[in-house]
Formats: structure tokens, C-alpha cells, sequence
């Protein structure tokens, strides 16, 4: 079988290249060979040779130290092999401090050449191999990637990066599916701890009592069906990052205990008498406006000071509409990948229809409604029958009927209800008011969902 | 119809000459016929390592092999060697005309022991497989009990069989159908 990894033979010795690089190539390695310094050199920027026997004594020109010097500016990564008749303690000494890999006298060993050149490539191939790990690891992480070239988005991108490495609470703030958790992920991984854990939880999903042992975790008969010691996220994201999502839903007694775990970096497990001290970044995020809920007393101003030392407010989709070919561009590559369905692109009418939608529910809407297209996709490119669904509550020109305020106060919510199929929070979302106040009116204009 | 010729280099016994005439032509679909013994050439010996240059051996085969050659095999009790390495029990071109065999170091005496007779002709066959394996393209094999796996001790020359693997063998099967004349 043919090595995929070439090896360059560099030796003033027209014998010596010639009958190692037969040898070698008996053992199925691609082997050039080079008379000198200088040709090896050359023959290295053309070539990415995995490993260079290289002569120690080269007459004329550049000797083996040299050469190998050059090559290693070339190809910092290949493995770099002195072989010499004269052998001396200070030539191997200054050919590895120079950066050899290995040393060698000639004549040695057949096993010997043959368990290094083996060693080596086993060596690349795990290199290799870790290579194409992280670059798979990177296209995960890719899916999360914010795609924008909104000039705001842009500017927040570079604030992420800017604040990626400093310790500082951020809040970011943005209507829903805008993608607050992959800013904090951007954050999260153009920082220091990126090789830290990144811990997200959902404030709004869980109960008080819930959130409270997720967050902390707990001690051994805490509660009742507490049947062991059990580290929460703040523990388990030690050294990385804790995403606390829908912030504003937290209640008041977990916003004490949350303001002084962000004051004093410890906390006490639930049941727990023993301090818990961890090194975490915080970065929370809200669909909501906490200055008001400060301002109606519903949200602590000292944690809010705390939480909003920098501050992100991402904008929702309907006002970065030259973003949504480029996502819908990257939803159907990524999800057609993953579908396993072949699709080429988007009409121009069927974009058409999603840059004069209004999506409320931003990017994750955009992405739902392009995966549905992709399912239900026949001839390999998406149509504007693939978004029929969005056609109701795309934009119309349209203008204010004479009504009395009230009435199209709730004309605009039953609107909003039925676009969403009555899903509240989404609808609250849309029309900019939180899901409580939307309750409301929807009790106050008796409107049934 | 090519030919592969087997010629000693300098003097060689008759029977390692006849076991790896048997071998060749159990293996290789070409007439076999033998040169006359050829001397081995005098800028092969180096006086420093008390050994012989395989290159210059190979050199001196590669001007002796007539126009109809298939392939042609070198015999020799001579010690091999190239600059890089300390020995070699044979050396041959790959997918080229030109292959080496020593004997030296197939024989039990090398290694101080009772001369072997059965060893010797099984070393010697293998070797030979091996060195003409490469002519034909084979690679060193994964199968340490391949004639092609490389063997840089005598303790692996001994762990292989006197029978290609299925895979080298399936290649060398591929390779003879579709042989079509010298060098090929």
C-alpha cells in the first residue's frame, strides 16, 4: 500500500540517496531525493514532505544544520532526521536544540530506520487525524455561529470578542430566537475558557425549587428523592461559563441567592452547610426589559446592576433583513446536509417572501420555516409554496383604518395569536410586551385563543 | 516471451541456485534460464566495512541482463550493505528489472550455529519471493507471515511462509494477466 506521507532524502552522495531511497520505497514510501541544501530547500516549498533524512556533512553550500533550519521555517511541522558518519556528542547536541527530531549514524540498524520512520508517521497520523477531529469539532461549533453582515450584528460580534477574555457579567438582551445563547457561546469560546465547560440553563423552565437545586445543586437527603450529593451548574460549569437564559423569570429568592453567588464567587449547595467557591463567568440574557421590571419592583436593581455591567442588545431579524438570504442561504446547506435531502438553493420569489416576512420569531422561526420547506421539497429547489405558511403574515402595505385605539389594540393581538397559532409567548414576543401583560388584554378584550 | 534470468554473483553452491530456480519458476510465469556466474564487481567491496555495495552489484546486473529480459535475479554469498544501513539480505529495483539476494546471512553459521540446511533453503526461497516480489510492484505486505512483509532481522525472515498472502498473491495473479513484455 502507498504512504500518503512523502519523504525527502537530502544527501551530496548520489549512492546514499539513491539506495536508502530504493529501500524505503520497497516499503511503499514516495521518496525523492536532493544533492543539496539549496535543491532541498526548493524542492520543500513545493512539497509538504512528512519527514527529511537530511546529511549532517554537506561540502559547499549549506550543511545539514542549515538546511534543516530552513526547512523548519518552511515546515514547522515535519520531522527532521540529521544522519551523520560523525557522530560527536556536540553535533547531535546543536542538531536537536536546532530542532531535529531524531539523529542518526550511519550505518545503522535496518530496524532501526524502520521502527523511526514508522514511529513518525504514526505520530502524523494521529496529528492528522486530530486535525480533521477539531475541524469537524469546529463545524459543530459552526452551527452555533452567528452569520450576519449586518453592520450592528458586526459590532456586537466584535465587542463578543473583545470581552471574550475579561471576567465581566454580561447581559444580553433581544426578542426571541434572535440568538442570544450563540453570542454568549461566541463569547464563551473566543475566550480564555474556552476549553472550559459551557453550561447553559433555562431560568423561565423550571420551577423555583427546581431552578434552585439545578443552579446549586444538593446535599444528601435535602429533600425527599435527593439520594446523593449532586453538583449543580454553577459547579459543573467551574472555570467556564454559565448561561442563565430568561433571567427576568427568576424569583425573588433566587435573585438573592444569584446576587451572592455574582458578589462573593460561593454558595451553599441546597441541604448544604459546606461554601461552595467557583471560579464562573455569568452571562445572562432576557427577552424582557429589566429596567422596567426594576422599575415595578419585580427584578432586583442590585442584581440588575450586577448582571448589566456590558451590555449586548441584539436586533431582531425584521430589522437586518439583508441577513436572511445569507442565513436562509446557510439553514439549507447545513439542514439539507442533515436531512440527507438534496437541495440546491431558494427561488428568487421564495426569497422574496421571506425578506418581506416580518419574523417575530427571528432567526429560529427563519430556520423552522426553511427546514419545513427542505422536508416537504420535491424538486430539489425551495419554492414559494414551501413557505405558504408565512404568506399570512407577510408584509403588506397597508394603512390605518379610522378605529377607535382599543379596537386595534385588539385587532393587532388576535392577529399576532392566530399567526402564531395561539402560542402566547411567541405572540407577546411580536407585539413587544411581556407574556403577563398580554394576558391581560387578552382577559381585558375577552379574546379567546 | 521474455525471460527471467537468475546469474550468481561471484561463486555460489548449486543448490541455493537450484531451490531458487524451483521457486521462481513455481511462481513466475516466465521461462527461466541462468547466466554464467558474474564476477562481482571490484568498486562493490568496501574495504571500511569489510562489505559489498548492493548499488554496484545491481549496477553490474543491470549492464549484464540481455535485450529479452523479464527480469534478472542476482545470487550472491557476499555480505550486502548501502551507506545507510548495516546490511541488507537483498536489495531489488521496484517495479524494475533488478533484484539481489544474499545468502550470507540466511546461513545459521553467520550467527555462530549449526549449519541448517532446511532453514537455509526456506530462507533462501523467501528471499527470493521477496526481492522478486518487488520487481512485480509488491510493497513490504502487513502479514508478517508474508514472503513481502519486511524482515530486518533473521527472526522475521523466519516467521514468514514460503507462499505469498492471498493479497499479494491476488496481485501478482493481476499483474502476470496483464504482462505484456519487458519491463513491464
Amino acid at each position: 500500500m502507498k504512504s500518503i506521507w512523502p519523504i525527502l532524502i537530502v544527501d551530496d552522495e548520489e549512492v546514499m540517496c539513491e539506495s536508502m531511497a530504493a529501500w524505503l520505497r520497497e516499503d511503499g514510501h514516495r521518496v525523492d531525493t536532493a544533492p543539496n541544501g539549496r535543491r532541498a530547500v526548493e524542492m520543500a516549498q513545493a512539497t509538504d514532505y512528512a519527514i527529511y533524512f537530511i546529511d549532517l556533512k554537506m561540502p559547499g553550500g549549506m550543511d545539514g544544520i542549515e538546511t534543516m533550519m530552513e526547512i523548519r521555517r518552511i515546515r514547522p511541522e515535519a520531522s527532521i532526521i540529521i544522519i551523520t558518519a560523525y557522530a560527536t556528542v556536540d553535533t547531535a547536541i546543536q542538531a536537536m536544540k536546532e530542532g531535529a527530531q531524531e539523529y542518526i549514524v550511519k550505518p545503522c540498524n535496518p530496524q532501526e530506520i524502520s521502527l523511526l520512520v514508522s514511529r513518525i508517521l504514526k505520530v502524523r497520523k494521529l496529528q492528522r487525524e486530530n486535525a480533521i477531529l477539531r475541524k469537524k469539532l469546529s463545524r459543530q461549533y459552526n452551527r452555533f455561529d452567528v452569520i450576519t453582515k449586518n453592520a450592528r450584528m458586526q459590532e456586537i460580534l466584535g465587542l463578543a470578542r473583545d470581552i471574550a477574555s475579561l471576567r465581566s457579567t454580561v447581559l444580553v438582551r433581544g426578542e426571541s430566537g434572535t440568538g442570544k445563547e450563540l453570542v454568549a457561546r461566541a463569547i464563551h469560546y473566543s475566550g480564555d475558557r474556552a476549553s472550559k465547560p459551557f453550561i447553559t440553563v433555562s431560568c423561565a423552565a423550571l420551577t423555583e425549587t427546581l431552578l434552585e437545586s439545578e443552579l446549586f445543586g444538593y446535599e444528601k437527603g435535602a429533600f425527599t428523592g435527593a439520594g446523593g450529593q449532586t453538583r449543580g451548574k454553577f459547579e459543573l460549569a467551574d472555570g467556564g461559563t454559565i448561561f442563565l437564559d430568561e433571567i427576568g423569570d427568576i424569583s425573588p429568592k433566587l435573585q438573592a441567592d444569584l446576587l451572592r453567588v455574582l458578589q462573593e464567587r460561593c454558595f451553599y449547595r441546597v441541604g448544604g452547610t459546606e461554601e461552595v467557591r467557583v471560579d464562573v463567568r455569568v452571562i445572562a440574557a432576557t427577552n424582557k426589559d429589566l429596567a422596567q421590571l426594576v422599575a415595578e419592583g419585580k427584578f432586583r436593581d442590585d442584581l440588575y446592576y450586577r448582571l448589566n455591567v456590558i451590555e449586548i442588545k441584539i436586533p431582531p431579524l425584521r430589522e437586518r433583513r439583508e441577513d436572511i438570504p445569507l442565513l436562509a442561504e446557510h439553514f439549507v446547506e447545513r439542514i439539507s446536509h442533515e436531512l440527507d435531502k438534496e437541495v440546491s438553493g431558494i427561488s428568487s420569489e421564495a426569497l422574496k417572501v421571506l425578506i418581506d416576512y416580518d419574523w417575530p420569531g427571528n432567526v429560529r422561526e427563519l430556520e423552522n420555516a426553511i427546514e419545513r420547506a427542505i422536508v416537504t421539497c420535491r424538486n430539489g429547489t425551495l419554492e414559494e409554496g414551501g413557505f405558504s405558511a408565512l404568506r399570512v403574515g407577510a408584509r403588506q402595505p397597508w394603512t390605518v383604518p379610522d378605529l377607535p385605539l382599543a379596537e386595534l389594540e385588539r385587532q393587532a393581538i388576535v392577529a399576532a395569536l392566530e399567526r402564531r397559532s395561539g402560542n402566547v409567548k411567541e405572540a407577546a414576543a411580536a407585539l413587544g410586551i411581556d407574556r403577563s401583560t398580554l394576558y391581560d388584554k387578552l382577559k381585558r378584550y375577552e379574546i379567546r385563543r | 516471451m521474455t525471460t527471467l534470468y537468475i546469474v550468481a554473483v561471484g561463486p555460489v553452491p548449486p543448490e541455493p541456485m537450484e531451490w531458487i530456480q524451483a521457486a521462481a519458476a513455481e511462481w513466475f510465469p516466465f521461462p527461466i534460464q541462468r547466466l554464467e556466474t558474474l564476477a562481482i564487481p571490484e568498486n562493490a567491496y568496501n574495504t571500511a566495512r569489510g562489505q559489498y555495495e548492493s548499488v554496484e552489484i545491481m549496477k553490474a546486473l543491470a549492464r549484464t541482463a540481455p535485450r529479452d529480459t523479464a527480469r534478472i535475479l542476482g545470487v550472491t554469498a557476499a555480505d550486502l550493505a548501502i551507506p545507510m544501513l548495516s546490511f541488507l539480505f537483498g536489495q531489488a529495483q521496484l517495479d524494475g528489472i533488478v533484484a539481489l539476494v544474499s545468502l550470507c546471512r540466511l546461513r545459521q553459521e553467520f550467527y555462530d550455529l549449526l549449519s541448517d540446511e532446511v532453514l537455509f533453503r526456506e530462507r533462501t526461497v523467501k528471499e527470493t519471493l521477496h526481492e522478486l516480489g518487488h520487481t512485480f510492484g509488491l510493497t513490504h505486505c502487513h502479514d508478517a507471515r508474508c514472503p513481502m512483509s519486511l524482515a530486518t532481522d533473521i527472526v522475521l525472515v523466519d516467521s514468514k511462509n514460503e507462499r505469498y498472502c492471498a493479497r499479494c498473491g491476488a496481485y501478482l495473479a493481476r499483474r502476470f494477466a496483464s504482462f505484456n513484455g519487458a519491463h513491464s
